[in-house]
C-alpha cells in the first residue's frame, strides 16, 4: 500500500555502495558518501533516541553518529575494530552511519532494480528506492537522504527540515 | 571595451559608507569657532570621493547632492565663509540623504525625493546667504602665521621652484619646512597658541608659487570658484600622510576559515603532546623540545589570527555622538556624550550585535534619564547632562558601561507599574531586583510614549540580545544621581572560557562567565523540600540544585570518582542562581566553540560543542534552561 501512495522514486544513481547490516545487504547512492572510517569513541548525547550514538570530531566538524543496526533492530551490536562508519554528505550536512561492514561498490542497471512490494517492516518502505538483484543477492536500496532527514531520526530540527 | 562596472559596486558601497561615517565623525568633531584646516580638508575629501565614485558608477542622484555639498565645503575650507552650526546641521543632513541614496542603490529602502530636494535647496541657500558676510576670514590667524613662520615661508618656495642644488642653506630650510609639514608640530613649537595657525599654514602656503596674499584676494571676489589644480594636490598630500597605515579588505569567511584551521592545528598539536607524554624525556629530548616550540608557535598563531577579527569598539561608538546630538536637540535638552576606552577591541560579530542594544540604552538615557535643563538647575546639577560610554577589559570579558547623570530609575514607579502589569513583585524587593523588572517584556515606565523610546519593547530586547551574545547586563541606579547599565561580554564568539567538568565518563564545559563559585556537596549543605526538591545551602542562602547527570542521562559508569564528593557549581543565568552538581572539576580551559546545529540539531541545555585536547568532543552546557526549570518547574524544560 505504501507503493501506491509513494511510487518508487526514479532511480537516478547507478553506482551503489553496498554495506551489510546483520545478514542483509543494503545499497546507497555512492555520490552521497564522503568517506568511510573506523568506529571511534563518541561523545554521548543525553535525551536522544538510542540509535543516535553521539557526536564525533571529524576534522573539526561535530558530526552525529547514527547506528543503523540499532535503528533497524538488528541484534548482535558490537563495536570492534571492524565496525565501520560511513560518513554521508547530505545537502550540506554530515552524518555518520554505523554499519557492520562495507562490501562492494556495484553498478546496477535499471532492469536490475525491482520495485519494493508493500509489506510491514521496521524499515518503512517509504525510504526504499527499490530492491537490486545481482545473481542470487538481494540488495536493499535505501534512499538515504530521505531516511536521514525523516523526523523519527531526530537528527534535524523540525524547523530546519522544511 | 565595456567593462562591467557592477563588479566594483560592492567596493564603492563599502568605501562610500566609510566616507560617510568619516564625514559625520569629522563634522561632529569640528570646533566651529576654530576649525582645524586639516579637518575641513578631510571633510572635503570625503565628500569629493563620494562625488567621484558615484559619478563613475553612474549614480547621478548622489553625485548631485555630493556636488552641492562639495561646493559649499570647498568655500568653507578655503575660509571664504565661516562654518556655522546651521551649516554643520545641513551637512549632516546631506550625509543622511547620501546614505539613504546609497541604501537605495544597494537595494535597501527607498529614496525620499523631498528630502533630497530639501537638502539641496538648503545647501544652495546657505552658499548664497553666507557668501556676502564672509569678510572676516581669520585675518588674525594669517597674521600670526606670517609672524610665526614667515622666515621659512619666504625662503622655502624658492628652492623648490628653482631647484637649485648648490645651497645647503636652502636645503636646510626645506628640511625644516618638511619637518613642520610632516610631523605634527610639538606643543613647544607653537606654544599652544600657534597650533591651529600652523596647521592652517600647512594648507595655505604649500601649493607654493601662490603668495599668501592671493588667497586673501580671492576671498573677496570669488563666490564661484572653479576647481584649481592646487586643490587636488592639497588633497593628495594630506592623503599620503593618512595612507601610512595600509590595510586590505578581506572577506569575513576567509578569516573564519583561518580561525577554524588554526583551531584544528591546536587540536592536532595537543594530540601530539599527549601522544608524546609517555616518551622518555632524556632519549627524546629534541622531539620534546620541538613539540614545546610547536605549542608556543601555534598558540601565538591562534592569538594573531583571532586578533584579525577584533575591531576597536569605536566602530560602534562613533555612531552615537550624532544620535545624542539629534535626540538632545529634538527634546530641548543639553546632553554631552563622553566616550572612554574606544580602543577596546572585541570580536567583529559582537561589534555588529552590540550596536542596537547600546543605541537603545543611550536613547533611554537621553530620553528618560537626563532631565530638562530647568529641573537640572533646580537640583544644582550642571544644565548640560552627561551620558558616558565606557568600554574596558576586565578578566576575560569586555565591559561596556552606559551611564548618565540624570534622574535615575524611580523605584516606586517601577513597582506600581509592575503591579499594574501583573508582574511578580512586592515592596520588600531589593533595588537590584526592582531594576531587573524593567527587563521584563512589555514593561515601560514613561507616562507618554515619545518618538524616541517608551514603547515598552526595548529593555527586554536589549537583555535578550546581550544574552544571545553570551553576555550579562546589570543596572545600578540612584535617584537624582543617575543610572548606570553595565554590560559584560565575552571577548569573542568563537572562544569561550570554560570550566571542564566530569559527569561519569562524559566531559562537559560550563561557561566560566556564568559561574559564581564551586562548593563540595555534603550531607550538611544539601537540603530537600518534600523529599525531591533539592536545595543547596550556601552561607544561609538556598540555591536550587540540579544534578547534571540526571539532566543528561547517558548509559555509563557513574562511579568514576567514588572517593570524591560531588561538586556543586553555582551558576547564574538570567539573574538567578542554580547549583549544578557534577562528579568532578577537571580544569579551566579556553575552548573553541563549534556549532552542533551545522550537522545535527539544537539540544536543550546545550549551547554548542568543542573539541578537547585529545580530539574528543565535549558539549558546552547552557545553564539558562536549568534556571528556568527551577523557577517554573511546571514548564519542564529539560
Amino acid at each position: 500500500m505504501m507503493n501506491q501512495n509513494n511510487p518508487t522514486p526514479a532511480v537516478t544513481a547507478n553506482e551503489f555502495l553496498i554495506f551489510t547490516l546483520g545478514s542483509e545487504e543494503y545499497g546507497i547512492d555512492i555520490l552521497k558518501v564522503q568517506e568511510i572510517r573506523g568506529y571511534e569513541t563518541v561523545t554521548r548525547i543525553a535525551n536522544t533516541p538510542d540509535f543516535i550514538k553521539g557526536v564525533i570530531n571529524l576534522r573539526g566538524e561535530i558530526v552525529p553518529i547514527v547506528d543503523l543496526r540499532v535503528r533497524f533492530h538488528l541484534g548482535d551490536i558490537r563495536y570492534d575494530e571492524f565496525t565501520v562508519v560511513i560518513i554521508l554528505y547530505l545537502v550540506g550536512r554530515l552524518v555518520g552511519m554505523v554499519v557492520d561492514g562495507v562490501s562492494d561498490v556495484l553498478s546496477l542497471t535499471p532492469e536490475q532494480i525491482r520495485p519494493v512490494p508493500g509489506f510491514t517492516a521496521t524499515l518503512d518502505t517509504h525510504y526504499l528506492m527499490g530492491l537490486g538483484t545481482l545473481d542470487q543477492r538481494m540488495l536493499i536500496l535505501v534512499d538515504i537522504e530521505r531516511l536521514v532527514k525523516s523526523e523519527d531520526m531526530a537528527l534535524i530540527d523540525k524547523t530546519a527540515n522544511e | 571595451m565595456s567593462i562591467d562596472l557592477s563588479q566594483f559596486f560592492q567596493v564603492f558601497f563599502d568605501e562610500t559608507e566609510e566616507h560617510l561615517l568619516a564625514l559625520e565623525t569629522l563634522l561632529l568633531g569640528v570646533d566651529r569657532m576654530a576649525p582645524v584646516g586639516e579637518d575641513l580638508n578631510a571633510i572635503f575629501r570625503a565628500v569629493h570621493s563620494i562625488k567621484g565614485g558615484s559619478a563613475t558608477f553612474g549614480f547621478n542622484d548622489m553625485t548631485e547632492v555630493a556636488h552641492v555639498l562639495e561646493n559649499l565645503l570647498d568655500r568653507v575650507r578655503k575660509r571664504e565663509i565661516i562654518l556655522t552650526e546651521e551649516m554643520i546641521n545641513a551637512f549632516l543632513e546631506a550625509g543622511d540623504v547620501l546614505r539613504m541614496q546609497l541604501a537605495f542603490h544597494r537595494g535597501q529602502g527607498s529614496v525620499d525625493p523631498d528630502a533630497v530636494q530639501g537638502v539641496q535647496e538648503k545647501l544652495t541657500a546657505l552658499a548664497s546667504t553666507v557668501g556676502s558676510d564672509s569678510n572676516p576670514i581669520f585675518p588674525v590667524e594669517h597674521a600670526s602665521v606670517s609672524v610665526f613662520s614667515g622666515g621659512i615661508k619666504q625662503k622655502v618656495p624658492e628652492p623648490v621652484v628653482q631647484n637649485d642644488p648648490g645651497y645647503g642653506f636652502f636645503d636646510e630650510g626645506q628640511d625644516f619646512f618638511e619637518s613642520i609639514r610632516e610631523v605634527k608640530p610639538e606643543p613647544d613649537l607653537g606654544y599652544g597658541f600657534f597650533v591651529d595657525p600652523v596647521s592652517s599654514a600647512e594648507v595655505f602656503p604649500v601649493p607654493s608659487s601662490e603668495p599668501v596674499g592671493a588667497g586673501q584676494d580671492s576671498v573677496g571676489s570669488g563666490v564661484k570658484t572653479d576647481p584649481v589644480p592646487e586643490r587636488v594636490s592639497w588633497g593628495r598630500r594630506a592623503a599620503d600622510r593618512v595612507g601610512t597605515d595600509p590595510s586590505i579588505r578581506v572577506k569575513v569567511e576567509k578569516v573564519d576559515q583561518l580561525i577554524n584551521l588554526v583551531g584544528e592545528l591546536i587540536i592536532t598539536q595537543s594530540m601530539l603532546m599527549q601522544a608524546s607524554g609517555p616518551l622518555e624525556e632524556v632519549r627524546h629530548e629534541s622531539l620534546k623540545r620541538a613539540l614545546g616550540q610547536l605549542e608556543r608557535n601555534s598558540r601565538d598563531l591562534q592569538e594573531a589570527i583571532l586578533s584579525v577579527r577584533m575591531l576597536p569598539i569605536s566602530v560602534v561608538f562613533n555612531r552615537f555622538p550624532r544620535l545624542v546630538r539629534d535626540l538632545a536637540g529634538k527634546m530641548g535638552k543639553q546632553v554631552e556624550l563622553k566616550m572612554l576606552g574606544e580602543g577596546t577591541e572585541l570580536d567583529k560579530g559582537l561589534i555588529e550585535k552590540i550596536s542596537d542594544p547600546l543605541m537603545h540604552l543611550i536613547r533611554n538615557s537621553v530620553d528618560h534619564g537626563i532631565e530638562m535643563p530647568e529641573r537640572r538647575h533646580r537640583l544644582h546639577k550642571p544644565s548640560c547632562g552627561m551620558v558616558t560610554l565606557n568600554a574596558y577589559h576586565q578578566g576575560g570579558a569586555v565591559v561596556i558601561e552606559v551611564s548618565d547623570d540624570g534622574g535615575g530609575l524611580p523605584r516606586d514607579k517601577i513597582l506600581s507599574k509592575a503591579r499594574e502589569q501583573g508582574l511578580p513583585c512586592h515592596d520588600a524587593m531589593t533595588d537590584a531586583e526592582v531594576w531587573n523588572l524593567i527587563f521584563e517584556p512589555g514593561f515601560s515606565t514613561t507616562d507618554q510614549i515619545t518618538e524616541v523610546s517608551g514603547r515598552g519593547v526595548g529593555m527586554d530586547v536589549v537583555k535578550r540580545n546581550i544574552h544571545q551574545m553570551g553576555g550579562r547586563i546589570e543596572i545600578d541606579s540612584t535617584v537624582d544621581l543617575g543610572m548606570r547599565t553595565i554590560i559584560r561580554l565575552p571577548l569573542t564568539l568563537a572562544i569561550l572560557d570554560g570550566l571542564l567538568v566530569a559527569v561519569g565518563e562524559q566531559v562537559y564545559v560550563l561557561p566560566l562567565i556564568s559561574i559564581l563559585e564551586s562548593v563540595p556537596l555534603t550531607s550538611e549543605n544539601l537540603r530537600t523540600i518534600s523529599g525531591d526538591g533539592r536545595l543547596l545551602q550556601v552561607r544561609g542562602e538556598y540555591v536550587p540544585l540540579v544534578v547534571l547527570g540526571e539532566k543528561f542521562p547517558v548509559p555509563g559508569d557513574r562511579s568514576l570518582f567514588p572517593e570524591n564528593p560531588p561538586i556543586a557549581v553555582i551558576v547564574e543565568a538570567e539573574g538567578h542562581k542554580v547549583a549544578v552538581c557534577v562528579d568532578a572539576l577537571l580544569g579551566q580551559q579556553q575552548v573553541v566553540i563549534k556549532s552542533l546545529e551545522t550537522h545535527f540539531r539544537r539540544l536543550v541545555g546545550i549551547s554548542g560543542a568543542t573539541i578537547l585536547g585529545d580530539g574528543r568532543v565535549a558539549l558546552i552546557v547552557d545553564p539558562a534552561p536549568f534556571v528556568h526549570e527551577s523557577r517554573f518547574p511546571q514548564a519542564g524544560v529539560v
